[in-house]
């Protein structure tokens, strides 16, 4: 690892601050991610600012039909929370299952959404809630999230607060872990929300990507049966040691099925 | 950049000059000698690392000595409470044949004590075999270290630790 300097700050804007002033600078949320990183010199930041030391990041609230999760609060704490549990299920089962146990008592969900990992679990959820991602500048719809490969719409020196998450009538996710690294080949949140079903799919592509198709078919049918039918072009897909694009477009249809039944 | 940093290990207040980009395991086992940490992959996958930061299961390669900095952290050293006693969950994987060339063993260890009070001393053998995701095993040994691990939750919870 090539050495840096250096922060922490205890609070959001006096980690703005911080990385304004660094020549590379980079913001840590619980490093699970950036460690690894530059442990392998993939990344040689002048200015690492952790941001584990502002309080205000973290924590959970349900209030009516929304959950919201401060952006430091860790995958551990969403997988053991009863008030996410009975708002959104789906939502503490999929935090519960993502790397390993000391992984997620470190990984955040500010961070896993802001790296946009092509296989981190958590995009697959924010996009098929439509959940809204609310940084120090701006509220940004889901949709307009995930750009591309580790590419999100936040801009130089923002810094996601909260992410909310409306509940749905039914939700949830199915994974194909990869045996080694507990990253999703593929994962497909499925939701029936406010404004009809939603289905998004990590793992497969740059980021996480809704599939129409699947959602006017469980508009019309809410079943397994009406996902099956639908196979993903496997044009453009991830394609890797782990499995080809053609393996993972299946999965997707697989995948999906199961959630829709596990979903009920 | 070096920094100065000042943490509880095992009991004690240790201090010591790192650069930021120290991990907590190199402090450990270099500026400290406790060497019972072990660096398996130094990939964040092995678990051979794993120590309790504020009483949490933590991969030290995977933690910068710095963030450590005020925490309290305890590591295989810690665990026992003299020579001849051994804290529950070491002395159940003793019993329990729990361990072949034993490099994994110490975080094991330290991971199977934060799962069970997390289930509240009630494990069952598919919570430990989900539990122990992040550690691995080169001699293929899971079978008794499961064992173990069920049988030092009793252990633990009868010793009141």
């Amino acid at each position: 690892m090539y050495d840096f300097e250096y922060h922490k700050p205890k609070s959001v804007a006096d980690a703005v601050a911080a990385l304004k002033k660094a020549s590379d600078g980079k913001f840590m949320a619980g490093g699970m991610t950036l460690i690894p990183t530059l442990k392998q010199r993939l990344a040689q930041p002048s200015d690492v600012i952790d941001l584990g030391a502002i309080g205000d990041l973290r924590g959970i609230k349900v209030d009516g039909n929304t959950v919201t999760i401060g952006a430091m609060t860790k995958h551990a704490e969403v997988a053991a929370s009863a008030e996410v549990a009975k708002a959104i299920p789906a939502l503490a089962k999929l935090a519960a299952n993502i790397g390993d146990g000391q992984v997620r008592n470190r990984g955040t969900i500010g961070g896993s959404v802001a790296n946009s990992d092509p296989a981190a679990d958590y995009p697959a959820a924010v996009l098929a809630l439509g959940a809204t991602i609310t940084t120090n500048e701006r509220k940004i719809a889901a949709d307009d999230f995930f750009k591309g490969l580790f590419e999100t719409a936040l801009k130089e020196g923002e810094i996601i607060t909260s992410i909310s998450f409306p509940t749905a009538t039914k939700a949830a996710y199915m994974k194909f872990p990869n045996p080694a690294s507990r990253y999703a080949m593929v994962g497909v949140f499925v939701a029936q929300t406010a404004s009809g079903p939603r289905v998004a799919v990590t793992g497969a592509g740059a980021c996480a990507f809704r599939v129409k198709e699947m959602e006017d078919a469980l508009a019309k049918n809410w079943s397994p049966d009406a996902v099956a039918g639908v196979k993903v072009p496997a044009d453009g897909l991830n394609g890797d040691i782990h499995g080809s694009p053609e393996y993972r477009a299946h999965l997707v249809t697989v995948m999906a099925k199961r959630a829709v039944a596990a979903a009920g | 950049m070096t920094m100065s940093v000042s943490m509880s290990v095992n009991g004690k207040t240790v201090s010591g000059n790192v650069e930021a980009r120290t991990l907590l395991v190199q402090f450990l086992r270099e500026n400290l000698g406790l060497t019972g940490t072990h660096v398996g992959c130094d990939t964040s996958q092995c678990g051979a690392c794993v120590v309790h930061v504020d009483g949490i299961s933590v991969k030290s390669c995977t933690l910068l000595a710095v963030q450590a900095d005020g925490a309290k952290v305890t590591t295989i050293e810690g665990l026992a409470k003299s020579a001849e006693q051994l804290h529950p969950m070491q002395e159940a994987f003793r019993e329990n044949h729990g361990l072949q060339c034993g490099f994994c063993t110490p975080g094991m260890v330290m991971s199977a004590i934060d799962l069970v009070k997390r289930h509240n001393y009630e494990v069952t053998e598919e919570i430990v075999r989900h539990g122990l995701e992040g550690n691995i095993c080169r001699c293929t040994g899971y079978h008794n270290i499961v064992k173990a691990i069920v049988a030092g939750a009793s252990a633990m919870k009868a010793a009141g630790v």
